[in-house]
Parts: C-alpha cells; sequence; structure tokens
C-alpha cells in the first residue's frame, strides 16, 4: 500500500508516495512521474521502506519557479531527503532522476553512499544523438521508450482521446506543468556537466541499464560505467529506456541486496 | 488608421509534394530545398515590393524575424530594416520584431534599434516578441519554462538602457554587464513606439497595457476567429482603468485584392493555397514546447491555433474566404470585409499581408496597386476621434538627411 504525504522544504511543499516496511530508500522519478500505483513502488516497497518524492509541479504538487537549474534541484533534493528525516539512505533514480541522483553524489560525495542509476540522463554522446523528447508526437514516444512498443503504448495512454478538449485541456496543463519542469534539466540536449563531475562520486554505484534502451543506448550505460569509480552494470533484458516499468521485478531483483 | 505592407518572405520553390515528403516547414526544414541563386532574387523582389510599398502610400513598411523557416527569409529584421531606411525616405520601419530573449547580451537590440532609428531620422516602430516556440526553443534553444523571465528581464535592461544618461550596472540572472552606457541613442526619446506581437498569451495583455505599448495580434486565421481573443484584451484594456485607444491594438491579416472578386481568385488561389497548405506545415511537435505557455494561458483555451488546428490541406478558395482566414475579392470586397474587421476587433493597425505564399512579384504588385488607390483611401476615414494618439507610432525628424546620389558618389571615388 502505498501513502501520498506533503512534507515542507524551503522551496515548496512537495508530495512524497510512501510504503513498505524495511531499509529507508528514496526513488526519483523519471519525467513521467510517480503514481501510487507505478508497478515500481509496489515492488520495491515488498523489500523497502519507499519515499519517492515528485517534482514539483507533478500530480497536485505546486510549481516552484525558483528551481530554474540543476544546481537548484539537485539542493532542493537534499532539502527533501533532510525534511523525510533520511540520513545517507539508498538512492535510487530513474532517467532525469538518475541524472539528479548522480548529481547529487558527485556535488557531496560523502554525503551518498549508495547509489542505483536506472537508464540515467545527463550525459550527451554525439555518436548517439539521443531523440528529442520534446518534439515527439504522442504516438511516437512508444517505440522511443519501450522494448515492446505496443505494450509500452499501452500502459503510455490508459485510456484518453487526445482530440476531445476535455481530455485535450488538463491533458496540456499537466503536459506544461511536468515537461516544462523537466526542461529545465534536459532540454535542448540533457547535459549539463554532469560529465565532469561524475569523477567525485564515491558512492558504491549499480548502473541499471534497459537492453534495449532507445532513449540512451548502451554506449551511454559504458560512458556512465567509465566515469564512475565505484561502479557495476546491471543489464536488463526485454527492456527499454524505463525497465522500471517494462521490467519492475527484474529491476527490483537489480537492486535487492545491494 | 496605419497601414503597414507586411512582409513575410517565403521561400517560393517549395514542391508539390511538400507535405508529403517533408514533416516540417520549419526548425528542420530540408536544407536542400534552399538554392542561394534563387534566394538571391527573391529577397531583391521582396525588397522591391516593399519599397514600392512606400510609393504606394502606406504608412509603414513590416518585417519580422524567423529562423529555420521557409516561409520567412528573415533571421535578421534589422538587415532588411537597415536596408530600407536607405531607399526610403517616409514610410515607418516597422520591426515586428527583435526576440529580445534570444540576444546575449540584448543590449545588441537597443544598439541596433537605435542604429535604425538613427539612420532613418525617427522611422522606427519597434517590436519585441517572445518569439514562436519553433524560432525561440527548438531553433534558438531556449528553456521553454524560462522564456518568459528571460524576456522580462531582457526588456527592462533595454528601456533602461534607452532611458538612462548615466553607465549603470546590470545585475540580471540571465545578463550580467557592468557597464550599460548604450551608444548611439534612439533618435525617438525617451525610445521608439513599441509593438508587441502576440499569439494569444494572457500575460501579454496586461505587459502591454501597463506600458502603453500596441498589442498586436499576428494570426494568419483572420479576424472571425481572432474576436474572442481581441475582445478579451479590450475587456483588460478596461479593467486596468486604461483609454480605449484603439491604437493600442493592431492586427495582422491576408489580403488579396483583385479588380473582381472573379479576378481576384483567378490571380491569387494557387499562392493562398500555396501558404496555407505549405508553408504552414509545421510539425506538431515544434508548435508548442512544453513550458513556453503558462498555465493560464493554456486554461484559457487560447491554443485553438496550435491544438485543434482547421485541416487547410482541403481548404477550398470559397472555405478560406467564407471563414474570413483570407480577404479577397474586388477592392469593394476587401473595403467591406476591412471595415467590418477594423470595427470588431477595434484596431487602430493593420499589418497587411498583401503578398502571400509564392506569389509572383508582378501580382503582388497589382493586389497592393488596387489595395493603395481603391480601398486605403476608405479606411483612412476610421477612428478621426483618436487621430491626435501619437503614442503608437514613430516621430520622425522633419527635416531628415537623405542618400546622397550615386553618381555623386562615384565622383567622389
Amino acid at each position: 500500500m502505498i501513502k501520498l504525504r506533503t512534507i515542507d522544504t524551503h522551496q515548496v511543499p512537495v508530495q512524497v508516495f510512501e510504503g513498505g516496511a524495511g531499509e529507508d530508500i528514496v526513488v526519483l522519478h523519471d519525467a513521467g512521474g510517480f503514481t501510487a500505483e507505478h508497478p515500481f513502488l509496489l515492488a520495491l516497497a515488498a523489500h523497502y521502506r519507499v519515499h519517492a518524492p515528485l517534482l514539483p509541479g507533478y500530480g497536485d504538487s505546486a510549481e516552484a519557479p525558483a528551481i530554474r537549474d540543476m544546481l537548484d534541484v539537485t539542493l532542493h533534493t537534499f532539502d527533501v531527503v533532510e525534511a523525510l528525516g533520511l540520513r545517507r539512505p539508498l538512492l535510487i533514480g530513474c532517467s532525469l532522476g538518475g541524472m539528479i541522483a548522480a548529481e547529487m553524489a558527485a556535488i557531496a560525495p560523502n554525503d551518498v553512499e549508495r547509489l542505483v542509476l536506472i537508464d540515467p540522463a545527463g550525459l550527451w554522446l554525439d555518436a548517439h544523438p539521443a531523440p528529442d523528447l520534446f518534439a515527439l508526437l504522442p504516438h511516437e514516444v512508444p517505440a522511443v521508450l519501450f522494448h515492446d512498443v505496443d505494450k509500452g503504448a499501452k500502459i503510455l495512454t490508459r485510456g484518453g482521446d487526445i482530440e476531445d478538449p476535455d481530455f485535450l485541456i488538463p491533458y496540456l496543463i499537466n503536459y506544461a506543468r511536468t515537461f516544462g519542469m523537466v526542461g529545465k534539466f534536459l532540454f535542448p540536449i540533457p547535459d549539463r556537466g554532469l560529465k565532469d563531475r561524475l569523477y567525485r562520486i564515491k558512492a558504491r554505484t549499480r548502473l541499471i541499464w534497459g537492453a534495449s534502451d532507445k532513449m540512451f543506448p548502451l554506449a551511454y550505460a559504458e560512458a556512465f560505467n567509465a566515469a564512475i569509480g565505484n561502479a557495476e552494470l546491471v543489464i536488463i533484458p526485454e527492456a527499454g529506456h524505463l525497465p522500471q516499468l517494462e521490467q519492475p521485478a527484474a529491476t527490483v531483483r537489480a537492486i535487492v541486496g545491494f | 488608421m496605419r497601414l503597414t505592407y507586411f512582409a513575410l518572405m517565403p521561400w517560393r520553390y517549395l514542391p508539390d509534394d511538400f507535405r508529403e515528403k517533408h514533416r516540417s516547414v520549419w526548425v528542420d526544414i530540408d536544407r536542400r530545398l534552399y538554392d542561394p541563386a534563387k534566394g538571391h532574387v527573391l529577397y531583391n523582389e521582396y525588397m522591391d515590393l516593399l519599397e514600392h510599398a512606400e510609393t504606394l502610400g502606406f504608412d509603414g513598411l513590416g518585417c519580422n524575424e524567423h529562423h529555420q523557416n521557409a516561409y520567412g527569409l528573415m533571421p535578421s529584421p534589422n538587415l532588411i530594416a537597415a536596408a530600407l531606411a536607405r531607399r526610403t525616405s517616409r514610410a515607418a520601419l516597422v520591426v515586428l520584431g527583435n526576440s529580445i530573449a534570444l540576444y546575449n547580451p540584448p543590449t545588441r537590440v537597443a544598439e541596433e534599434f537605435a542604429m535604425l532609428d538613427n539612420i532613418s531620422g525617427g522611422r522606427l516602430v519597434a517590436g519585441f516578441p517572445v518569439g514562436t516556440s519553433m524560432d525561440t526553443n527548438y531553433t534558438y534553444g531556449q528553456i521553454p519554462a524560462l522564456t518568459r523571465e528571460k524576456y522580462a528581464e531582457a526588456h527592462e535592461l533595454i528601456m533602461r538602457a534607452w532611458r538612462e544618461d548615466e553607465p549603470f550596472a546590470f545585475n540580471g540572472r540571465y545578463t550580467k554587464l557592468r557597464y550599460v552606457n548604450v551608444w548611439p541613442k534612439p533618435l525617438q526619446q525617451p525610445h521608439p513606439p513599441i509593438h508587441i506581437p502576440g499569439g494569444g498569451s494572457v500575460e501579454t495583455y496586461d505587459f502591454c497595457i501597463r506600458n502603453t505599448y500596441c498589442y498586436s495580434y499576428l494570426s494568419y486565421y483572420g479576424y472571425v476567429r481572432a474576436k474572442a481573443l481581441m475582445q478579451a484584451y479590450w475587456e483588460r484594456v478596461a479593467e486596468l482603468g486604461a483609454d480605449d485607444s484603439p491604437y493600442r491594438a493592431g492586427f495582422a491579416q491576408v489580403v488579396c485584392v483583385g479588380e473582381t472578386d472573379a479576378e481576384a481568385e483567378r490571380l491569387y488561389a494557387e499562392h493562398v493555397n500555396y501558404f496555407y497548405n505549405r508553408c504552414l506545415h509545421i510539425h506538431p511537435g515544434f508548435a508548442d514546447a512544453p513550458g513556453y505557455r503558462t498555465i493560464k494561458t493554456i486554461k484559457m483555451g487560447a491554443l485553438a491555433q496550435y491544438g485543434r488546428r482547421p485541416k487547410w490541406e482541403n481548404l477550398t478558395w470559397k472555405n478560406l474566404l467564407d471563414d474570413a482566414f483570407v480577404i479577397a475579392g474586388s477592392p469593394a470586397t476587401v473595403r467591406d470585409k476591412l471595415d467590418e474587421l477594423i470595427k470588431t476587433l477595434r484596431v487602430g493597425n493593420l499589418y497587411l499581408l498583401l503578398h502571400i505564399g509564392d506569389m509572383p512579384a508582378d501580382k503582388a504588385m497589382h493586389s497592393a496597386r488596387l489595395f493603395a488607390e481603391k480601398v486605403m483611401p476608405a479606411l483612412r476615414r476610421h477612428w478621426p476621434d483618436y487621430a491626435g494618439d501619437g503614442r503608437f507610432w514613430c516621430h520622425p525628424l522633419e527635416h531628415r538627411a537623405r542618400p546622397a546620389p550615386l553618381a555623386q558618389a562615384q565622383g567622389v571615388a
């Protein structure tokens, strides 16, 4: 059972999904956000005490105009961990969340001991240019994000007709709030200099990568693996950019015991 | 009434199967479609048309800024305006405008506009657009959610740079300058009149009203569809207690004039079709970057022009006229429609798109001449009560320097 609560931070009140019992972990979401029914959170909650904060603008949470860049969001996320009353929890980040988690570990290497990065954003390889997430049409998204494109399309749409104004306006508002926020870190190119800071990471790091990630193909995994001192790479078969969504059980297996 | 001949400068050679073979006229337009030798001719023809518009009696010559766009050949409208400043002598140079969030530092705009105002003897009408998402975000890489904040800061910097005679330090979030001291100063003091091109962002209303700038709605969808948006603007004007001078507002309209309605269709239908069918073929993924529009604007449902767009690949000449996307026909037809436009939108500034799509120069000239001779005089009868409102138009020097005749210059050499 995952529950939502709101905690105060310097910037804005932050919504956090929490559930399960065991070791405290902090999980940072990808651009799609989390819900109480997210299969990854449910699977993690069978092993851990899960704390999954939403970025400002996700769900019902207030936007935070004062968070403008990578340093702002990195420090804000430390504020969230502090407000949760946690000390050096296992930090897990997916895609954009992985970029933020890696940045936290690089900026404050003594405050992050264990790090799980799942297909993190944050690097740019000229030989493997990532598709432009911000120019994709809704029907083009599944092919970029998922190994099983048909299944992915079903996960993403969850009903709703883009031609229906009653659906369209709330959809556009949510899209503007959430992707407007992540655009601060990912637009137009998801590189905010992390590559120059990865050397600072002291945390024991597990890199988890979808074998058929078309957003950041395996070359990106190799680049992270080479740049972080104490890292190991686990590949999840039959998963694209979002193994936590496409193969939640296998992804959690790759984390448990770490 | 202020009548501006507004040029878009479209590329005239998009292939017939452009829609089928290419995904966008903008941002990632196929560069192989560009032929610089043809570009040479086009630029010169389009500038001829603008210069000729002065001779025809238009009050203003309009140009604007677009990037990586096959219907707008003006990444730098200031270059066009500079050339016009020398080849024309009377008309306002209406630059709509410079996308001030894109210039680093934005004082560059303060400098270039001041140069144009000096060279032209005070004929500049300056525009400050936020810029479309295609230009600002996808082509020039500005972060969508920060674009408006950066724009607001650039505006503050430029206006201070124009107003203040002491060097000042500017500690902005996006621009930090130790010595702001723009040289030259604009000829019009404290600054040229300002028109703000708006595309339906409600925040822009207040910005214009509070600063006494003209709100200019640049749309290709005609005056009937613009009514709700302009009505909301005028309601806001009243709410804020500002006067209701029609010169607070402007509107862009596609206009084609023939000797008769039938001639207009015969001469212009294919070029209008080229514009709506090919020039507005924009990849929807580039239309509106998330974060570019404010939540308030999205809630207003003002996104009709980008969201549920009419499918104009199937639109006939009749459809385009019935929906008033295009005002076309005999001088009498055009006059009646423009009278209605001016009254229903309450606009004192009209930006006339008299060249459209792949129209050749001779047809554009024909349309503009008929407009000037048979439509313009009637339109000038509008808004006599506001004739003295000089806040939204330029104030040129009475005695202006003229370029020396070329022969004389050659003699010197």
